[in-house]
């Protein structure tokens, strides 16, 4: 028999978990050309919404969603990459910041219209719902399905940056970008497929979250805030650094809830700030 | 803006910024139209001028010292609650309160200070917008004191002077807005073009180089956030005072995107943009009003995109561009 903190300490790390897949992809984007993309969770969001709609309206099932959201969202990312963000590469923090919170604005406000702004309602499979008893502790299926997704998408992303090819340019251009394009690597093409990849991730993300924190048009900024301070605490360019960070977060936000509710979301805003200005780069930054 | 010529000094250079241009005096004299011109249209004016200063505080930091700040709106709504707790709790003349909440809002921009000068880009941004994150997460909490996700009711505030009231109209708190909004911009504008100013621009052009040539990078920029602290508390113990209500969307991440808007719409970095900016804003949400709000953000998502790609310096980067191109034959 485990006592009741190892439930808290396991919805925590299954919340830090989400985090973790709504949040790698800026990390990575972050740490390659240093754009500070607000809109992340715009692509998030779309994600959430391709599935909410193939669900309800066209009856699929909720697992054959899970891809059409990451493509969905990977694809709007690359139509916005080319037309708008490749152009501010060079531009200042401000622009960067001020173009994605546009994109995030109009999303929002699409949202709205197009959904309405009340939480989409999602059905997920019989065999994701309810819990299974382990030494004493009912762990909610889906929370398990959705640590398993994780190390699948952690194990992947580690696997490919280690020993592919392209994750080899990846890992070039984030330590020195000059020196990768001296050596001949393309560094805007890299960092747009990198871009799709971590969008498509973030429209993963958005899917999954449903079941957990509720969809509606609020999303793109809610869970920005919790993104950013993962990517900002975890440092840019670490997907160690981001599931450490994720986890820490996830954590710190439950065990609050749980045991202190009174000091609401405090505690997370607190942490980050503690730990950046403890470490300015991150647990794991080098910058 | 005056081209700077390399056989220019610093003094006459500094001497040609200060100097009166017809176009300010005029515009300056086009704030008081609106006694004659929209009478019914007082209060608005009045939130307008406010939000002007408010503006005008945020472009001290961003527009010159290139801090970029996400929770400016912290010390706006420092300054509101403050004012509007002090007349509630001590008494409700005027002046003191907004003495009181400006104080409060620049003793908490100055403690703030010393972590904000330490770090720039991504951390800076993460860093000022988990203190905004943090302010409005105190106003919400302490429900006794601030009425939450209420508000903050039952603000009486006494006649400016003994003399003013402030009425239905919004005459008064026009005036009193006005006057406020033009007292802190000849502040401002002494002080940005003085060679702290001067200072303030190097450090944004380059954060490496100023501490070389022996600037205190740190201690100005410090310097500049307690300045702008005080002067956005101003703007919000004045909204506080004038509306005589504070609500927690006072202090919260839209209002400091809000201001963010206004002074790039505007354009940053030039004295006047947060004021073009803060008026076309107001007036265009005033007129949009019908639309819920949630749409209306649609069209400031767009107006963003559009201004960081088509105009990079905000309205006036852009006609000052058109006016240079047009005295060049």
């Amino acid at each position: 028999m485990l006592p009741p903190v190892f439930g808290v300490l396991f919805d925590g790390i299954a919340y830090g978990m989400l985090l973790f897949v709504l949040s790698v992809g800026l990390s990575v984007t972050l740490g390659l050309m240093n754009f500070v993309n607000l809109a992340h969770c715009a692509f998030a969001m779309l994600g959430g919404y391709v599935t909410v709609t193939l669900v309800n309206e066209l009856q699929w099932p909720f697992l054959a969603t899970l891809p059409v959201s990451f493509l969905a969202a990977a694809a709007a990312s690359v139509v916005l990459e080319r037309l708008f963000y490749r152009r501010l590469y060079r531009a200042s923090d401000l622009d960067q910041v001020l173009l994605t919170i546009g994109f995030a604005f109009i999303s929002v406000a699409a949202a709205a219209y197009v959904f309405g702004t009340i939480q989409q309602p999602i059905q997920t499979p019989p065999f994701l719902r309810g819990s299974t008893g382990f030494l004493g502790l009912g762990l909610s299926n889906y929370r398990m399905f959705l640590v398993g997704i994780a190390l699948v998408v952690t194990l992947l992303l580690v696997a490919g940056l280690e020993y592919t090819r392209f994750g080899a340019q990846v890992r070039a251009a984030v330590d020195n970008q000059r020196m990768a394009r001296g050596l001949g690597i393309d560094v805007d093409r890299t960092f747009a497929v990198t871009f799709a990849l971590g969008s498509g991730l973030a429209g993963l993300g958005g899917s999954l979250a449903i079941d957990i924190v509720g969809l509606d048009p609020s999303f793109a900024f809610t869970y920005l805030v919790y993104v950013l301070i993962i990517v900002s605490v975890g440092g840019l360019g670490s997907i160690v650094g981001s599931f450490a960070a994720a986890c820490l977060i996830g954590i710190s936000d439950v065990a609050g809830k749980y045991y202190a509710p009174e000091l609401g979301a405090f505690l997370i805003y607190l942490v980050m700030v503690a730990v950046l200005m403890w470490k300015p780069a991150g647990l794991f930054g080098r910058r | 803006m005056t081209q700077v010529t390399s056989s220019m000094t610093p003094q006459a250079y500094l001497k040609s910024l200060s100097r009166w241009r017809a176009a300010e005096i005029v515009f300056w004299l086009a704030t008081l139209l609106p006694f004659f011109l929209f009478p019914s249209y007082l209060s608005l004016a009045s939130q307008i001028a406010l939000a002007a200063l408010f503006a005008l505080s945020l472009d001290i930091i961003l527009g010159y010292a290139g801090v970029v700040s996400l929770g400016h709106a912290a010390f706006f709504g420092v300054g509101a609650y403050a004012a509007g707790i002090f007349s509630k709790m001590v008494w409700g003349e005027p002046l003191t309160g907004l003495l009181f909440g400006a104080t409060l809002a620049g003793l908490l921009g100055y403690a703030s200070s010393f972590i904000i000068a330490r770090f720039r880009h991504l951390t800076l941004i993460m860093i000022t917008l988990g203190l905004g994150l943090l302010a409005h997460e105190v106003a919400n909490r302490a429900h006794w004191l601030t009425g939450g996700s209420d508000g903050l009711q039952g603000i009486e505030i006494w006649p400016v002077f003994g003399l003013f009231k402030f009425d239905l109209y919004g005459t008064t708190a026009y005036g009193y807005s006005l006057a406020l909004l033009f007292i802190f911009f000849l502040a401002s504008r002494r002080l940005l073009n003085s060679p702290f100013g001067l200072a303030l621009r190097g450090i944004r052009e380059n954060w490496v180089r100023m501490p070389a040539i022996g600037a205190e990078r740190q201690a100005h920029i410090r310097k500049a956030y307690t300045i702008a602290a005080f002067m956005a508390g101003v703007a919000g113990a004045a909204l506080a005072q004038t509306t005589e209500s504070v609500s927690l969307e006072s202090i919260g991440f839209q209002r400091s995107a809000d201001v963010l808007v206004m002074l790039v719409l505007g354009g940053a970095g030039r004295l006047y943009g947060g004021l073009v900016g803060a008026t076309i804003f107001m007036v265009a949400r005033d007129q949009f009003s019908g639309i819920a709000p949630q749409y209306w953000y649609f069209w400031i998502g767009v107006l963003l995109v559009t201004v960081v790609m088509v105009l990079p310096n905000g309205i006036l980067g852009g006609l000052s561009k058109l006016t240079a191109r047009w005295r060049k034959p």
